[in-house]
């Protein structure tokens, strides 16, 4: 028998320190994801500051929202009219082009529009979010509102909670009928669809309720979703600039899997069995 | 940056978002149309298949739309299936319509005609209709075209 080499005999306590690592991971993540939670919550129950000094919503509403809006139209019209382009190519082939309108605007109010404003939001405005808190972080702000007796969570995290989430929705609204309008330059102005046919087929194929207030309701979810992220993420944030870089990375890649994620179930939901 | 401006900017971006919404519901979607029908008064009919029919499919008469499919039930005691539709209150088709489920096109949606006939009496909430023509099954179709082809055959 050779001898018991010293790797061997560290054999078992290698072992174990891989399982200490795996254990930690899922504790971490499970204390992380409680800590989460009851941030959410906290958020939800000291959010009447956000509504009784609404001049501080409001301010946040013009961050979030009106300063996300070039980049949302831009991109809005921008990817109508490349469905428009796209859609008229493949459907001209069956000589229904006319369908080109029908396909825009179902693309846009179900899926493109809530979807794709919320990743721009999240990159735009999420990860913006997330890089101020952490510096007010950073630099004890939030602290020192601790020591002044200033509830932190109600006067810097719900303004900007509910701001957001009243930004995401009409953001997406937009982000869908600048699409529309972008398919209609393309499709009529420039390739000549006819534009009776073009509206009247829309028109006939996107339900008020099924289409278009499902689009809403999935955007006012992203809206949520991202902003619960962001606001989280910074205030979690490590207190050096190390951390909040980091954090605002988490942010905008957190954020734009839990869209995509909540994306399928919500349609699995909304779609499906009609 | 002043308090007035920053209010202006929000108050101009949430009215540009409800004029968003409000293009959709009325330009893109059919907003208009869905939102007038309070007044309707339904009528139910049975067929035996009906094929590919969807509540909500519309109800047409010569090629105009008159009213919705509401619900579409499968009825125990005599195995068939009883459709109700709405249909808008302006519209009173008589006793004796005929209710059919066409299809629009070849490969098209699957919707009711109705075709008015003679009586009348006019239809009243909660009525059935009596004439019905059932959906049209490819398979039968085929099916019997190729019996029908066969017998031919034989004779022969």
């Amino acid at each position: 028998m050779p001898p018991i080499s010293a790797w061997e005999t560290r054999v078992p306590e290698r072992l174990a320190s891989g399982l200490r690592g795996i254990g930690h991971r899922v504790v971490d993540g499970i204390w992380r994801l409680g800590y989460a939670s009851r941030f959410f919550l906290l958020t939800l129950l000291r959010s009447t500051t956000a509504f009784r000094r609404f001049g501080l919503t409001v301010r946040e509403i013009y961050f979030t929202g009106v300063l996300s809006l070039i980049i949302i139209i831009v991109s809005g019209l921008f990817v109508g009219m490349v469905l428009g382009l796209q859609g008229y190519e493949t459907l001209q082939k069956y000589g229904s082009s006319e369908a080109v309108g029908t396909l825009v605007a179902l693309s846009l109010t179900r899926e493109l529009g809530p979807v794709v404003a919320a990743l721009l939001f999240a990159s735009r405005a999420g990860s913006a979010m997330t890089a101020e808190i952490g510096l007010m972080k950073a630099t004890e702000q939030i602290s020192a509102m601790e020591m002044m007796a200033v509830d932190p969570i109600a006067r810097v995290i719900g303004p900007r909670f509910w701001g957001g989430v009243i930004s995401m929705p009409l953001l997406a609204a937009m982000f869908s009928a600048v699409g529309v309008f972008g398919g209609y330059l393309i499709t009529v102005v420039v390739i000549g669809v006819d534009a009776g046919a073009f509206w009247s087929q829309m028109q006939s194929a996107v339900d008020f309720r099924q289409d278009i207030m499902n689009g809403v309701i999935k955007s006012v979810v992203f809206g949520i979703a991202v902003t619960a992220i962001a606001l989280f993420e910074g205030y979690d944030a490590p207190p050096t600039a190390e951390g909040v870089s980091g954090a605002t990375t988490r942010t905008v890649v957190t954020s734009s899997l839990a869209i995509l994620g909540l994306d399928f179930v919500l349609t699995a939901f909304m779609f499906t069995g009609i | 940056m002043q308090r007035t401006i920053l209010d202006l900017w929000v108050g101009i971006f949430v009215v540009a978002g409800i004029i968003a919404l409000l293009v959709l519901a009325l330009k893109v979607g059919n907003a208009s149309a869905t939102f007038n029908v309070g007044d309707t008064y339904q009528v139910f009919a049975e067929f035996d298949n009906i094929g590919g029919l969807k509540v909500r499919a519309p109800v047409k008469s010569a090629g105009v739309v008159v009213g919705r499919v509401d619900s579409i039930q499968f009825e125990t005691q005599r195995y068939v299936a009883r459709v109700g539709m709405k249909i808008d209150q302006r519209y009173k088709f008589p006793r004796d319509t005929s209710v059919s489920i066409l299809t629009s096109g070849l490969l098209g949606e699957q919707y009711i005609g109705l075709e008015a006939g003679g009586d009348s009496a006019m239809l009243k909430d909660g009525d059935v209709a009596k004439i019905t023509q059932s959906a049209v099954v490819l398979e039968k179709l085929i099916g019997q075209f190729l019996y029908n082809k066969a017998a031919e055959g034989g004779t022969k």
